[in-house]
């Protein structure tokens, strides 16, 4: 690539003019959205928006028909596959909680380490000190330290979610993107899991939330983006987002 | 802690199953060579080479096990594995016989004068060399499974189009080596053995040798499966196994990962195809027939898929029931057998024999070992607050 063609934005992320259509069907139109390094957005909109849909696109699963996806300012993910962006420092976790249902939650979290991923690497690998303190700092902050040695699968939902958001832990990315992590979760979860969140942001990550709970994201206390048919409706805080009446148009159904 | 390589690999059960490969491995050849022809001791050679069939087939299933039972693929090709690491042995004590073929050519085998050769084809030299034939019993399939994996797994092939695209492998190879022009004997294959490192392949000594090395095969095979199923990279390739794409978003890169598999799993059955063919004295194109890796993948899920022991342990199973059935009244319905067998196993014991074994004997044991834990900790004056559940 020429030096002319790198395009190089401040930001953490940076979406513009992005269109991907499944059969024809538009599943997100234009979409632009950027988020500052160590910000956290709270990203809301009713089922079918195409929340999901943006983050298989920034993490390399759906390539998008058009439209730029940049990363730490230049990086263009449009080019990389899922592995690549993996290591790049992106980490996620899945609407419906996915952990490796036949392993330990311990392996679940020693898989998630983020170290060298290439097979030499790997078949040779010997935890360190400061792994296994790694690990036992994240089961700490899941509260799964008792349940350490139990196979991921028999996890309740909550607990699942809670699990996969351990992994993002162990794999420390710069940037998390944070799909549903409250459903099936109590209020008191749901309490637990903001302010685990809000601790993320404060060291330094920028911290992308997709969220229907609205207690909840108003618990986040930060900027909101509302999508709708694949575009943005509306940007800004919640209280800002909730009375635009386009996004309560949509919300109450027309 | 990640515990020492030894302790990981060598648990009790993979302890115990050394202990009776070693056991047969020794005793076996032992009492063929030192007890005479009638003693109650005395193993006779038919049955040692039988059985050295077994010990060939264990390590095949063992090296399907370690792609399938730990990875997810499912590869209905691996008969051509072992198949071209027989085919590598075969060309090597081809070219032992010599002169003394039936037409005394000094290079040529028999069939290539028969089909009128003139020199031998290129890709027969070398194989007047022992140390040359080895390496290719591990090269030749470890390069067709690099080839083929490089091209599946980096396009993302998986689950059945995986298995039949293995599947049209072993049939294409099965054709090629049907054909006269293609150099390696046609139909007929390669046979008529004599010597193999200058001993007398069908003397009692050269099978006992045979079979001994077959069970160290498989020792080391087992050892080696061993070492990476419970090496970090197994718990990656069982991630891989259960959730593919999760594990693409945690940064490895999935088909390298099944690039090394497969391959190492390739080399392993072309070891199991070189000790199967001077048992047997003969590699024909039919060792490729697409039934053959079929039959393979049944004695693993009969064993229990995931377990190594397990595969070992189904493929003598079931070949020991082909032997006994096939040589009775039954024959002719050997292979419904095999399918109802099959089913019935999917059905009824989905975990196989091993898996089974396991999930009734692992509850037992744990209350057994928690019980041991606890009068130790009381008789220590250890007051326990509270168990783990
Ligand atoms: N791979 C796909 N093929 C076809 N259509 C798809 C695909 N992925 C998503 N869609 C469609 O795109 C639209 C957006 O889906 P997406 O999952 O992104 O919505 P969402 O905002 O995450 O909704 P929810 O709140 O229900 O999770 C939906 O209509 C969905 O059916
Ligand atoms: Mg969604």
């Amino acid at each position: 690539m020429s030096m002319l063609e790198t395009r190089s934005t401040p930001s953490m992320l940076y979406l513009d003019g992005v269109h991907v259509s499944f059969d024809g069907f538009h599943a997100i139109n234009n979409l632009s959205l950027t988020l500052a390094t160590g910000e956290m957005r709270a990203i809301i909109g009713p089922n079918g928006a195409g929340k999901t849909t943006m983050m298989d696109i920034i993490t390399g699963k759906t390539k998008p028909d058009q439209g730029e996806v940049l990363f730490d300012g230049s990086v263009d993910l449009t080019k990389l596959d899922e592995t690549q962006i993996a290591e790049l420092g992106i980490g996620r976790k899945f609407q419906k909680p996915t952990v490796f249902e036949s392993q330990t939650i311990e392996d679940n979290l020693l898989l998630a380490l983020n170290v060298d991923h290439r097979v030499r690497g790997t078949l040779f690998w010997r935890q360190s000190k400061a792994e296994a303190a790694t690990i036992e700092r994240v089961l700490e902050t899941i509260r799964l330290t008792d349940a350490r040695d139990r196979l991921a699968g028999s996890l309740s939902h909550g607990q699942k979610q809670w699990l996969e958001i351990g992994m993002l832990l162990a794999q420390d990315p710069k940037l998390l993107l944070v799909d549903e992590p409250v459903a099936g979760m109590t209020d008191v979860e749901t309490h637990q899991t903001a302010e685990l969140l809000k601790e993320i942001n404060r060291d330094h990550k920028t911290v992308v939330v997709v969220e229907h709970d609205m207690t909840f994201v108003r618990e986040l206390g930060v900027k909101v983006t509302c999508l709708h048919e694949g575009t943005v409706l509306a940007e800004g805080t919640i209280d800002q987002v909730s009375a635009n009446d386009r996004v309560v148009e949509v919300y109450l159904g027309r | 802690m990640t515990p020492h390589i030894l302790t990981r690999t060598l648990d009790r059960s993979a302890t115990i199953f050394l202990i009776i490969v070693a056991a047969v491995g020794i005793l076996l050849p032992l009492s063929n060579l030192l007890f005479p022809e009638g003693s109650a001791l005395h193993v006779p050679t038919y049955l040692m080479a039988l059985f050295g069939k077994y010990v060939c087939y264990a390590l095949l299933a063992l090296s399907i096990d370690l792609i399938w039972g730990y990875c997810g693929i499912l590869s209905l090709g691996h008969g051509a594995f072992f198949a071209l690491g027989g085919y590598a042995m075969g060309m090597y004590l081809m070219r032992q016989i010599g002169p003394r073929g039936v037409y005394g050519n000094p290079v040529l085998p028999d069939f290539m004068v028969f089909l009128n050769y003139q020199s031998l084809p290129w890709y027969w030299y070398g194989f007047d060399m022992f140390w040359f034939a080895a390496l290719m019993v591990i090269v030749v399939p470890g390069l067709l499974a690099f080839g083929f994996g490089w091209l599946a797994f980096r396009s993302r092939v998986t689950g059945v189009y995986l298995s039949i695209i293995t599947q049209a492998m072993t049939y294409a190879l099965l054709l090629a080596f049907f054909r006269n022009d293609f150099g390696f004997g046609g139909n007929n294959g390669l046979t008529d053995f004599k010597d193999i490192l200058g001993f007398n392949v069908q003397a009692d000594g050269a099978r006992a040798a045979l079979f001994a090395l077959s069970c160290l095969a498989l020792a080391l095979g087992f050892l080696i499966c061993r070492a990476v199923v419970t090496s970090k990279l197994g718990k990656v390739l069982i991630a891989i196994r259960d959730a593919e794409s999760r594990t693409r978003f945690l940064g490895y890169r999935v088909e390298s990962y099944k690039l090394f598999v497969f391959t190492l799993s390739a080399c392993m059955a072309g070891v199991a195809g070189a000790l199967y063919v001077p048992q047997v004295g003969i590699i024909n194109p039919g060792e490729f027939a697409p039934g053959n890796s079929i039959e393979a993948v049944i004695w693993v899920a009969v064993g229990g898929r995931g377990t190594l022991i397990g595969a070992a342990l189904g493929a003598v199973v079931v070949n020991y029931a082909k032997t006994v059935f096939t040589s009775g009244p039954l024959a002719p319905y050997w292979l419904f057998m095999l399918g109802a067998l099959f089913i019935l196993v999917t059905l009824l014991l989905p975990k196989g024999i091993i898996g089974t074994f396991n999930a009734w004997w692992e509850p037992w044991k744990t209350k057994r070992d928690n019980a041991n834990a606890e009068s130790a900790a009381r008789e220590d004056g250890v007051i326990e607050p509270k168990m783990a559940e």
